[in-house]
């Protein structure tokens, strides 16, 4: 088996997502079967080959160091539930002490 | 038994770049809540981040002033965590092939110099900023601060005093305020420091469990917050103890350090190449342009003042610090070539200004020329030294006037008429018959008291070498 239910549980915990038991179990199946097929991948011998990072060749595109604002700022803030002097409210962050 | 502590740090530096790392948002600091941000910088569905060339650049300046290796090919990656800060839920930071690798700080502790190496430099995005409700449970989130470029520069473990500590901090900041790529205010947040600290028995070469060590905003609290954490990592040692793996948060009110709760104990952050950025190459050419552009660094300036205008290791490392400083010495020297003497009024009377008003000296109205002006009026006896400081020094730097003007306008002239002078002290004798008592029963310390009374008469303005001659010529007489 490619991935087990505690490592699905896991990643699912990492990506704040709750997952019933019946659940966990289907995408462990499912996972499973991918990660399988991308194991087969590793029958290739690699040891000479750079890793792909990227399929494109070209260069990374760049762009100059100008300012042009953004219009719309009212748009994205329109997706905040709530927002007091412009900022997004959120539920209590602790970090302590 | 003894021990040793082992840190290493982690420094963010902010890059002084116009817009953010990936979109065209202003990074200006201190502009109202989400006033300057975009559907790239707040993770907005189907956006494409694309690269700042002004921030490859910086990194690469600095990458070449440390002596580090610039790998011709760098990955962007992603590296995934939740925190309200963070509205992609990743960050852009690099993993595997950072933007450099390698190089060393060099720093002095002590009068002994010492090479602290660095592992690598990277380049990254902020995160927003939290304001934390003191009475309701509720954060705020500011985007202004997402996205803008950061250089993460991490050095190897080979700091072993918080002094050493503080000096690769202050080399450092020295050096990306000199390259111009970074104002490197700790106060305002744009050079941050993280340190991982451990301790372990003297001559050992292991390494002890390491704490890491956060919230940090100033030279201060990074040598008291070590200084505390080597104590109290030391004291568990000596009690059979270990200490725990974990990070801590120096709190300045108590100065002591506490452990952070609340973090994700699971750590995992996932990083894989961002598909939305293709690999960044960086030309031979280009690195060859940047390397012909560097400026001399703090310690090669520091070792030519030393060296050409024979100044102290210590005057020459003031000086040094801030390039605007260094510079403004040597074009002072360069109108008046005297550099001992400009050295130690700069580090004397300038520099209590600038302490006293938190500046440094572009932001005043001083001009070399001034300073090299005001120094020959002392030469050439126009006026003396005490009135140079007391006087003419404080209105040329408040008004920004010349200094002749100032002297002639205030008529600061030192009174070196001999006439007027013998006049004054043939008074001053008649006005204190039981000081000339004094003197002549042989306390000749009172010639002080008479020199002075001589000064209160002309304001401060005689000539002081003058006024001492005539006053014993007739006081012996």
């Amino acid at each position: 088996m490619g991935i087990s239910i505690d490592e699905v549980k896991k990643i699912a915990h990492l990506a704040k997502l709750e997952l019933p038991e019946k659940v966990a179990q289907t995408y462990t199946e499912e996972l499973s079967k991918i990660l399988d097929y991308f194991a087969s991948l590793k029958e290739v011998d690699t040891d000479n080959v750079q890793p792909t990072f990227h399929p494109f060749t070209w260069d990374t595109p760049m762009r100059e160091d100008e300012v042009k604002p953004f219009e719309d700022i009212q748009a994205i803030l329109a997706n905040a539930p709530e927002l007091l002097e412009n900022m997004i409210v959120v539920p209590k962050v602790v970090k302590a002490p | 038994m003894e021990f040793e502590p082992v840190i290493g740090l982690e420094v963010h530096v902010q890059l002084k770049t116009k817009s953010k790392l990936f979109c065209s948002c202003s990074t200006k600091f201190g502009a109202p809540p989400n006033s300057q941000i975009c559907p790239i910088c707040t993770g907005q569905p189907g956006v494409l981040p694309v690269l700042n060339k002004e921030a490859i650049h910086y990194a690469l300046k600095l990458a070449l002033a440390v002596g580090a290796k610039v790998n011709r090919l760098s990955i962007m990656a992603r590296k995934h965590y939740f925190y309200p800060d963070l509205p992609k839920n990743y960050q852009i930071s690099q993993y595997e092939l950072p933007i450099a690798e390698g190089g060393a700080i060099e720093i002095e502790v002590n009068g002994s110099t010492k090479l602290i190496n660095l592992t690598r430099i990277h380049l990254e995005e902020d995160a927003g900023k939290l304001v934390h409700d003191e009475k309701k449970p509720y954060s705020y989130v500011d985007f202004n601060r997402t996205g803008i470029p950061l250089l993460e520069i991490v050095s190897k473990p080979e700091i072993h005093s918080p002094e050493e500590a503080v000096a690769y901090l202050k080399t450092l900041r020295s050096i990306v305020r000199y390259l111009g790529i970074c104002d490197g205010n700790m106060e305002e947040g744009s050079l941050r420091c993280d340190a991982n600290v451990s301790v372990r028995p003297k001559g050992s070469s292991s390494l002890g469990v390491k704490v890491e060590l956060k919230n940090m905003n100033s030279f201060k609290h990074v040598e008291r917050a070590l200084a505390f954490e080597i104590k109290r990592q030391t004291a568990l040692l000596l009690e059979g103890k270990t200490p725990v793996q974990e990070t801590r948060l120096y709190d300045e009110a108590t100065q002591t350090t506490h452990p952070m709760r609340g973090k994700e104990e699971a750590h995992d952050y996932c990083y894989f190449p961002d598909p939305d950025l293709i690999e960044v190459r960086v030309s031979e050419d280009w690195i060859e342009k940047i390397r012909e552009e560097l400026p001399e660094l703090p310690s090669a300036k520091k070792a030519r003042f030393i060296k050409e205008y024979g100044l102290s290791s210590y005057e020459a490392g003031i000086l040094v610090e801030e390039k605007p400083l260094a510079d403004f010495f040597e074009d002072t020297v360069r109108l008046y070539a005297k550099p001992k003497a400009v050295a130690n009024f700069i580090l004397t009377e300038v520099l209590r200004y600038l302490n006293r008003d938190n500046i440094s000296i572009e932001q005043t109205q001083l001009k070399p020329e001034f300073l090299a002006e005001l120094l020959s009026l002392v030469d050439d006896g126009t006026i003396s030294i005490t009135i140079a400081k007391q006087q003419v020094f404080p209105e040329v730097y408040e008004k920004g006037l010349p200094p002749k003007r100032v002297v002639e306008e205030r008529g600061l002239k030192q009174e070196s008429s001999e006439e007027l002078l013998r006049k004054l002290c043939e008074e001053v004798i008649k006005e204190n018959p039981s000081e000339v008592e004094k003197y002549r029963s042989g306390k000749k310390g009172v010639l002080g008291f008479f020199v002075g009374q001589v000064m209160k008469k002309t304001g401060g303005k005689a000539n002081p070498k003058l006024v001492n001659q005539i006053l014993t010529e007739l006081l012996e007489g």
